[in-house]
C-alpha cells in the first residue's frame, strides 16, 4: 500500500425513508474542515433508490462531490449490499478518510467494512483533527466516558471512523453552491446476501421529538424508579413543554425505551434545562448531558457524582418534590 | 442445534469514580462482571436451549481471571466453555481481537454466533461484525429477539432510531443482542456448584486457525497516540432543604434564566 495513492475525505451519507440524516450534513460540515487542512475534496457517497434528487443538498452543505449508487436493491439497509457497494467504491477511488455516523446504520457497516478493506476503525468519535503529518487524529471517550483516548491509523488506508451524531457542526447551506454528481454504477452479487427483510415497524412516534433535538429534557433515573413514578415525570415535562429521558439504569429495566436513553450508550443530549432526575451520575451519563446549558439534578445522595456537573442541586426525595413543582409551575403559566 | 456466544469480563463502569481533585480513574476496588449485552445475549441463547435443546458454547478472550466469566455462564446453564489466552493476543485493536475470535471459531461447529452489541469499556460494538466479515457470516446487530424458524433460518427483531425492523437471515449467522431485550436469569445453587466442577478449556495461538501476524498490537491498524481524563467543571450550588424550600429556589433559578 502507498499511502500517497490514497486522497480525499469520503463521507457515507445516511439516508434512511429518502430523508438525509442530520449526521450525515454535520460530518460533511466536519469534512469540509479538515479537507482546507488537507488541500483535498470531500466526497459524499449517497447510497439508496430513488434517492439521487438528495444529491444536489448534500453539496448546498459542504460536499464537492457526490457519488451515487442508486438502485433497487439499495432501498432499505441491508448489511451486505450496503458493504459491497462502498468497498467497490473504495476500491475504485481510494479515499483517504471514510467517516460514517455512529447510527444503528453506520455502527453496522463501518466496522464489516473495516474487516473487508484491512484497515483501522475507531469508534463514536467526538473530536477529528489533522496532525503534522496529515495523519486523522481520532478522539473518543473510553471507559464509560471518562477517559478520553486519541487513536490514529497509520499504516493502513482508509483511516475510518464513526462519529456520535449531535457532535459536530453542519454548515449553513449555500442554495448555488455548485459540485459534481457521479452516478455509481451498482452491481451486488446477490448470492452473497443472506439476510432479508420481512417488515419495518416504525415506533409510535405521537407528540415526542428526538431527544438530542429538545430544548428541555425531564430526566430520571433509578431514584426515581417505577412506572407510576415515570409518569409524574412526564406530568412535568408536559407542563414546561419538554421531553422525558432516561438513564441506562431505567432503560435497561424496561421502563423507558432504549431511544430515550442519556449518555455513553444512549444519545448526547445538550440542551437549555436538563433536569437529572434520581440520576446519582454514573460517568456514561455524565459524558451524554454535561454540555447541557444548564443543569438540575435532585438527589437523596449528597455525594451523587451527577453534583459535579449540575448547576443547581436539591438534595431531597425527588418523588415528593416533583408532583409539588409541577404544581408550582402549572399557577406560574396560568398567571 | 450449536449456539456459540462471545462474552468478556469488563470492569463495571458504573462503579469507577473520578478523583475530583486530580481528575484520574478511581479503578481499586471495581468489580469485574460479565459485560451486559454479552449476558443479553447469552441468555437468549439459554432460552433457545431450553426451547429447542441447543448446545450452547461460550467463549471468551482474555487473561487468566477471565475464567471467572465463563463459570458463570456455566452456572447459568452453558454446556461448554472456552477462555482464549496467550501473550500473543495482548495489545490487541479490534480488528486483531475479531482475528484472534475467528481463528478460534473456524475450529467450531455452530449455528448461530452471538455476541452481545457492544462493551460497556470500549463501547464499540466492532468485533462482532468484524468476525462475521472474516467468517463470511450474514450479520444483524442490535438483535432483541430471535425466533429459529427453520433449519436454515432464524428470524430476529432488530431495533434501530425509527422503531424495529424483522429480518430473516440463513444460518449460520451472526447476532448481536442487546441487554435491554432481556433479563437474565440468575445463577442456581446447583449451576453453581456445577460450574466449578466443570472444565474451562484454555486455548492459546497453537489450538486456533490464524495468521499470526493479525493478532495482538502487531496486528492492530489503530494505535492509541493518548489517553486523558476529560476535565472537570466547576459544581454548581447544593441546597438541603424540605421540598417546598426546594420548589421554591428552582422556580427562582428558572426565572433567573429566563426559563421560564
Amino acid at each position: 500500500m502507498n499511502k500517497n495513492d490514497y486522497k480525499n475525505i469520503f463521507v457515507f451519507a445516511e439516508q434512511r425513508g429518502g430523508k438525509i440524516q442530520p449526521v450525515a450534513l454535520e460530518l460533511i460540515g466536519k469534512a469540509s474542515d479538515l479537507a482546507a487542512e488537507l488541500g483535498e475534496k470531500v466526497v459524499a457517497m449517497l447510497l439508496g433508490h430513488n434517492v439521487s434528487s438528495l444529491a444536489q443538498e448534500l453539496i448546498e452543505y459542504g460536499a464537492d462531490e457526490v457519488i451515487v449508487a442508486d438502485a433497487p436493491e439499495l432501498e432499505h439497509y441491508i448489511t451486505e449490499e450496503y458493504a459491497q457497494v462502498v468497498s467497490q467504491i473504495a476500491d475504485k477511488y481510494l479515499p483517504s478518510i471514510i467517516l460514517f455516523g455512529a447510527t444503528t446504520i453506520g455502527r453496522d457497516l463501518a466496522p464489516r467494512l473495516s474487516a473487508r478493506l484491512t484497515t483501522g476503525l475507531t469508534a463514536d468519535c467526538t473530536k477529528l483533527e489533522i496532525s503534522e503529518g496529515k495523519e486523522l487524529m481520532m478522539t473518543r471517550p473510553a471507559f464509560g466516558g471518562n477517559l478520553m483516548a486519541t487513536i490514529m491509523c497509520t499504516e493502513h488506508r482508509p483511516q475510518m471512523s464513526t462519529v456520535r451524531p449531535g457532535v459536530m457542526q453542519k454548515k449553513d447551506r449555500q442554495p448555488s453552491r455548485e459540485g459534481v454528481i457521479t452516478n455509481f454504477e451498482v452491481k451486488i452479487d446477490m448470492s452473497r446476501v443472506k439476510v432479508k427483510l420481512i417488515e419495518e415497524v416504525k415506533a409510535e412516534k405521537d407528540n415526542r421529538i428526538d431527544i438530542s433535538e429538545a430544548n428541555i429534557l425531564v430526566s430520571g433515573g433509578r431514584g426515581v424508579g417505577t412506572k407510576e413514578n415515570f409518569a409524574k415525570l412526564t406530568e412535568l415535562a408536559d407542563v414546561l413543554n419538554a421531553q422525558v429521558s432516561a438513564s441506562r439504569a431505567v432503560v435497561d429495566a424496561g421502563v423507558i425505551p432504549h431511544d430515550r436513553q442519556v449518555g455513553q450508550t444512549g444519545k448526547t443530549v445538550r440542551p437549555n434545562l436538563y433536569f437529572a432526575l434520581g440520576i446519582s451520575g454514573a460517568i456514561q451519563h455524565l459524558a451524554g448531558m454535561e454540555e447541557s446549558d444548564y443543569i438540575i439534578a435532585i438527589n437523596k445522595d449528597k455525594f451523587a457524582p451527577i453534583y459535579s456537573v449540575s448547576d443547581l442541586g436539591i438534595v431531597g426525595d425527588v418523588n415528593k418534590i416533583i408532583p409539588l413543582l409541577t404544581e408550582r409551575l402549572k399557577k406560574e403559566f396560568s398567571k | 442445534m450449536n449456539i456459540v456466544v462471545c462474552i468478556k469480563q469488563v470492569p463495571d463502569t458504573n462503579e469507577i469514580k473520578i478523583n475530583p481533585v486530580t481528575g484520574t480513574l478511581i479503578r481499586d476496588g471495581v468489580p469485574s462482571i460479565m459485560n451486559p449485552d454479552d449476558k443479553g445475549g447469552l441468555e437468549m441463547a439459554l432460552r433457545l436451549k431450553d426451547e429447542l435443546g441447543a448446545h450452547v458454547t461460550v467463549i471468551t478472550m482474555g487473561p487468566p481471571q477471565a475464567d471467572l466469566v465463563l463459570r458463570e455462564a456455566f452456572a447459568m446453564g452453558a454446556d461448554r466453555a472456552i477462555l482464549l489466552s496467550g501473550r500473543e493476543f495482548a495489545g490487541a485493536d479490534t480488528l486483531a481481537t475479531s482475528n484472534a475470535l475467528a481463528g478460534a471459531l473456524r475450529t467450531l461447529q455452530f449455528d448461530l454466533l452471538i455476541c452481545g452489541r457492544q462493551a460497556i469499556d470500549g463501547d464499540t460494538a466492532q468485533v462482532g461484525p468484524q468476525m462475521a466479515e472474516h467468517l463470511d457470516l450474514p450479520q444483524i446487530s442490535y438483535v432483541c429477539d430471535i425466533k429459529v424458524k427453520d433449519e436454515k433460518t432464524v428470524r430476529v427483531v432488530k431495533e434501530n432510531e425509527d422503531g424495529h425492523q424483522i429480518l430473516e437471515a440463513q444460518m449460520p449467522c451472526l447476532l448481536t443482542c442487546l441487554a435491554s431485550a432481556v433479563h437474565p436469569r440468575y445463577m442456581n445453587v446447583a449451576g453453581i456448584v456445577q460450574a466449578y466442577n466443570k472444565e474451562v478449556e484454555v486455548w492459546g495461538v497453537d489450538r486456533i486457525d490464524v495468521d499470526l501476524a493479525k493478532l495482538g498490537l502487531k496486528g492492530s491498524p489503530t494505535k492509541v497516540l493518548k489517553a486523558f481524563a476529560k476535565g472537570l467543571k466547576s459544581p454548581g450550588e447544593v441546597f438541603e432543604t424540605d421540598p417546598e424550600e426546594a420548589v421554591g429556589i428552582i422556580i427562582s433559578r428558572l426565572k433567573e434564566k429566563f426559563i421560564i
